[in-house]
This record gives structure tokens, sequence and C-alpha cells, in this order.
């Protein structure tokens, strides 16, 4: 396909527990651990895992809503993580993020226009007036508002229409890039269908990569070029969609993929029921994080931390085990 | 392209609604005055504080008598033609010092909420955004500021300034002290309310749009807590002006013999006074009351008008 875009390599968050008053540090959270991904231009790439998985936080961290802490992250060959604030400006305009929550993402007390204006005045590429107006009525019309909507507060809105206006203010910078953090997870499956075509059309029209966030496989697999699995903070699988659906190696794939109801109910299903709990990430099992409830375990999972290979065709894995 | 356009329509336009393009479309201000007068109790107190600052702003040309004019032949006098609130035990006229005591009232008033809405909020807000020491630091200020006793810091600075400056300096003096040691309560709600503000989702996203600091604070965090700000700053004209009252009465405010609504009640405080010339002290306290309730109501009214849930 075409270039890549935005390359992601070992990237870290960890988040310090603290204790006392004096807030001694005891302990780390590893919510991302040494995740590496790259993204090409005009593709959507998938991120599933359960709650709790790091999703989110790789998505924050890799924009620097969050200080990484490890870890290298480059847009267009330039690094993000250490970039002056300057420049750290100028990539705003190029990677934007759609929130989960159509509700606490916006603020109550500015209307639309002014939501969707507020980035395109203090980047200094409009001055308040009419000008400013039309392109966000041109912004607005793109994500499917109509010019009547402009003077509305978000309350004002259905929860899908509040989606569309969390996409238009990530839209009005022109980003090349769009993290989607579970933009559909909050809405109607009716108004889910609206939204995700809104994703697709806008990447159709505009070119625009997104790394969309969900814990939805039926979603990620119709939007998503390629997909990532994640479990407890590290990614597991990443491939081609087509390769992780139908060729899953990874045995967390295999489970996870299981999962998926089947609109037959009597159909028989192989269903892998996993067992035990999710270990906490803040004390990670040692050498595979998976050995613990995987069912193909054996001694070098235990001791060794699988790497994340290549099994051919971008078809990256991190098992001990898989061929 | 055609069936993509289809697509995009948002999902809740219809024939009905196309109509509502037509219809004028409401500026949040606009919006805002359009509510504020759909108030009636609100816009009633709007008209009477209105009569009264203008009565007070242009008691030099709605009185015949000036407020320090001294005539100790017509001393005490009940009210009459000529003096149509009676005349004091100096032979002033009552009414021309009521109307003029207002001006020092209202200052007072306002210029001390705003001295306490500016500190307050600049340091609540400073104080619930970035968090951390800075909160920390700053949040001991206030317990500092919260800390002076009142009154005994009041009869202090009046016993050692209050002699060497003018009447006027001293009401100014009155108003910064009454300014400085309010903010620290407006400033801890403000503080509180932008902690929890802080980690909604709309302040990530405008970091995310690259907003500065200073501009997230000022646009996204203070406008939501505008409601909090706006009564207490209403509560604070009125709880000022009353101070100032307090103040004057108990001969530390405002010196005479300039009036004020509070030192003109502090004259009327003798039993005979209260008992058989009410002419003298309930002008003033009625208008201290008017003045304080109309403030109140505005300030309901308006805290209503701005919020664009109600």
């Amino acid at each position: 396909m075409s270039e890549v875009l935005l390359e992601v390599n070992n990237l870290k968050k960890y988040f310090p527990i603290t204790r006392g008053f004096i807030k001694s540090k005891v302990g780390d959270v590893k919510a991302v651990d040494d995740v590496s991904l790259f993204i090409k231009e005009g593709e959507t790439l998938g991120i599933v895992g359960e709650s709790g998985c790091g999703k989110s936080t790789l998505g924050r961290t890799l924009l620097r809503l969050y200080d990484a802490t490890a870890g290298e992250v480059r847009f267009r060959g330039k690094d993000v993580l250490n970039a002056p604030k300057d420049q750290i400006k100028e990539l705003r305009k190029e990677m934007q993020i759609v929130f989960q929550d159509p509700y606490s993402s916006l603020n109550p007390r500015m209307t639309v226009s002014q939501i969707v204006g507020e980035a395109l005045v203090e980047h200094g590429l409009y001055r308040k007036g009419k000008e400013l107006d039309d392109y966000v009525v041109e912004i607005m019309n793109k994500c499917g508002l109509a010019r009547y909507h402009m003077n509305r507060y978000p309350h004002e809105f259905s929860g899908g229409q509040r989606q569309r206006i969390g996409v238009a203010r990530a839209l009005a910078l022109s980003p090349s890039f769009i993290v989607a953090d579970e933009p559909v997870s909050a809405l109607d499956v009716s108004i889910q269908s609206q939204v995700i075509n809104l994703f697709t059309d806008l990447q159709r029209e505009l070119n625009i990569s997104y790394m969309f966030i969900s814990h939805d496989l039926g979603v990620v697999r119709y939007i998503s070029h390629r997909v990532g699995v994640m479990y407890l903070g590290s990614m597991v699988e990443l491939a081609d969609k087509n390769a992780l659906f139908d060729n899953s190696k990874h045995p967390y794939t295999q489970a996870l993929l299981s999962a998926i109801p089947h609109p037959d109910p009597t159909m028989k299903r192989d269903r892998i029921i996993l067992e035990g709990d999710i270990p906490s990430p803040a004390n990670p099992p040692s050498g595979c994080k998976f050995h613990t409830r995987c069912m193909y375990v054996e001694d070098i999972c235990r001791e060794e931390v699988p790497e994340f290979r290549d099994l051919g065709g971008e078809h990256f894995v991190a098992c001990h085990l898989a061929k | 392209m055609a069936e993509k356009n289809i697509d995009l329509k948002p999902d809740n336009i219809n024939v009905e609604e196309k109509s509502e393009i037509e219809q004028e479309i409401l500026t949040p201000w606009k919006l805002i005055r359009r509510k504020f007068l759909k108030r009636k109790p609100s816009v009633v107190a709007l008209i009477i504080l209105g009569i009264i600052i203008l009565a007070v702003i242009l008691a030099p040309l709605l009185t015949v008598h000036d407020p320090y004019e001294l005539n100790m032949t017509n001393t005490n006098q009940p009210p009459s033609r000529e003096h149509k609130l009676g005349t004091d035990e100096l032979g002033r006229d009552n009414l021309s010092r009521v109307l003029h005591g207002g001006k020092v009232a209202l200052q007072v008033g306002i210029f001390a909420v705003v001295i306490e809405v500016i500190l307050g909020t600049l340091i609540g807000g400073i104080a619930g955004y970035y968090g951390g020491w800075v909160d920390n630091i700053l949040m001991r200020i206030t317990e500092v500021f919260m800390s002076f006793p009142f009154l005994p810091l009041v009869i202090t600075i009046s016993a050692v300034v209050g002699v060497r400056i003018s009447p006027e300096q001293k009401m100014y003096l009155v108003m910064v002290i009454l300014g400085v040691l309010s903010w620290p309560g407006l400033a801890r709600i403000v503080r509180g309310q932008i902690l929890s503000l802080r980690e909604q989702e709309f302040v990530l996203a405008a970091k995310a749009l690259g907003i500065r600091n200073t501009k997230i604070i000022w646009r996204h965090l203070i406008p939501n807590t505008v409601g909090y700000i706006v009564v207490n700053a209403t509560i604070g004209v009125a709880s000022a002006i009353l101070q100032e009252s307090a103040l004057s009465f108990l001969g530390l405010g405002v010196a005479p013999p300039v009036p004020t609504w509070g030192n003109l009640i502090q004259y009327a405080r003798d039993m005979y006074n209260l008992q058989h010339r009410p002419w003298l002290w309930i002008p003033p306290g009625l208008l201290i009351f008017a003045t304080v309730m109309c403030i109140n109501l505005i300030g309901d009214g308006l805290r209503d008008a701005i919020d664009p849930k109600s």
C-alpha cells in the first residue's frame, strides 16, 4: 500500500502507584508495555482487547496527552514524544482524537460552532467572522450536521449527533491521523452504523488514517484494514484483518474470536473458555503475560518474554509456539 | 457521490425540521437575554435596582439641599415640604444624605466584589487546573487569609491608618479590606469545581487540539463554574454592603461627615430617635434591604439564564 504515516516503537506508559502521605512510589501499573506498531496513510488500524488492557492509554500516549514512560513515536518521520512546544502545536493539527463518551467530551457551555471553530482560531488559521463560520458549517455538513445546529449547545443533541460534533471538532484542523477511542461504544446499535459509515466516508474522501480502538470485534472487522490485539498492556498479535480473523495465531486472539456471538443460535461452536482472571497490570506474570491462562502453555512461556515477531506477510505475533 | 450525501444526512432531519433552518439562529448572548427577560422577579429586581442606582447617581440633581450644609436653627425636624425626610441633629437634610449615602454603599459593594471575584476565580482556577505543588501553595495561602479574624483586623487597621487618611481614602480602604478578606471562599469553590471538571474528556480534547492552558482554564473551565461565581458574587455584593453598614455603624468604616446608609442608621441609634423619629433610620434601612434583595434576585436570574441547560 502507501507510505507509513505513524510509527510506534517500544512505547511504554507506566502509571506510578503511590502510597502514604509523602507519596512514595511502591510500583507501576503497566498500562502500555512495550508496544510497537505502524499505520500507513489512508489506513485503519483496529485495536481490540478487553477493558483495562491499555487500548485507550495507548491512543492517548501516542498523541502525547499522557507523557510516555519510554519508547518512540514517529509521525511522518518526526519525533513526537520529544518534540518542542512549537512543533507539538504543528503536530496537533495532524493528529486528532475522537472520544468514547459523547457526553463528557463536549464542553456543555460552548455552542457547536465554538467547539468546532475554537482550534482554527487558536492555530491562527481563521479569524472570528463570516469566513470561519462558513468553514465551520462546511465541516459540520460533512459530518451530517446542519447550519442551524451552529448555535446550539451539546445537551440539545442526541448521543449520535454529539458524536458527530466530536468528529467535526477533530476534523476541523484537517488532520491526517485520528485516534478513534471507542467512538461508537456508547451509542445505540442503529446509530453505531451511521457513525461508522461517517468514519469510512470521511476516510475515502479525505484519506485520513485511523487508529480505531474498540472492543466490538464486528465493528473492528468492518472498518479496519489491519487489526491489533492487546492483552494486559502488550500487543499480542497484529495482522491484516482477514489474516487475523480467519487465521489467528495467538491463543488469546483465538479465544477472543471464539467469543463473537453468532446470529444462528442452533449452530454448534467451538467456544474457547479461558480459565482464571486477567492478572493485575501492576504485577504482570513473568515470561509471556498470557501463560497463566493459556491452554498450550510450556515451560519456555513462563520464563522468556516472547518476541513480537513477523511470521511473514506482516503477521506479527508475540507467542513462542506460533508458527 | 450522490448516494453518499444521503448517508451523511443527520439522523433527525425531516421535512418539518427543515423549516427551522429558516428560523432565526439565536446567538448565545441573545439567548441569555431572552431567558433572563422571562424571569419576572429578576426583571422587577433589575428595574428597582436601576431606579435606586439612578437616584443615587443623580442625587445632586434630585435634592435641593447640600448633604453637608448645617443649619443649627432647624435641627431634628420631622418630614415637611421643605425637608421631605426631615433633618438630623445638625439640621442637615436627611433625604439628601440618604441619597448621597447610597453612593458609598454601592461603590463598596461593587468594588469589594470585583476584587473578590477576580482574586477568587484566578487563584481557584490556577490551583484547580495545575494541581500538585501549585495547588498546595495557593491553598495554604488561601487558608491563611481565611483565618484572619475580620473584626479585630479591621479595628486594628482603622486605628493605625484611620486618622491619617481622608474619609474618601478610608472608603477605598474599606473596599479593599472587604474584597481581600472575602476571596478565599470563592477560590475554594472554584478550585473544587475545576478539580472535577479538568478530569472530563473535553479538557483532554482541548489539549489534543493544541489549545493553550490559559485558554483551557478561561474558556473551558471557568465558564462551567460561572453559576457558582454569580451566586457568590451577588451574595458578596449584599454582604459587602451589609458589612460596610456594620463597620460604619461601629464607627470603623467610612467616617462622618461622609454619609453612608450604615452610619446614617448609626446616628439614629438612640432610643428616642428609634421611637419618635423613624424617618431617620427607616429609609436607609429600607434601601439597604431593597438593594441587597434586588441584587440577589438578579443574581438568581442571571445564573439560570447563563446556564444553557435551563
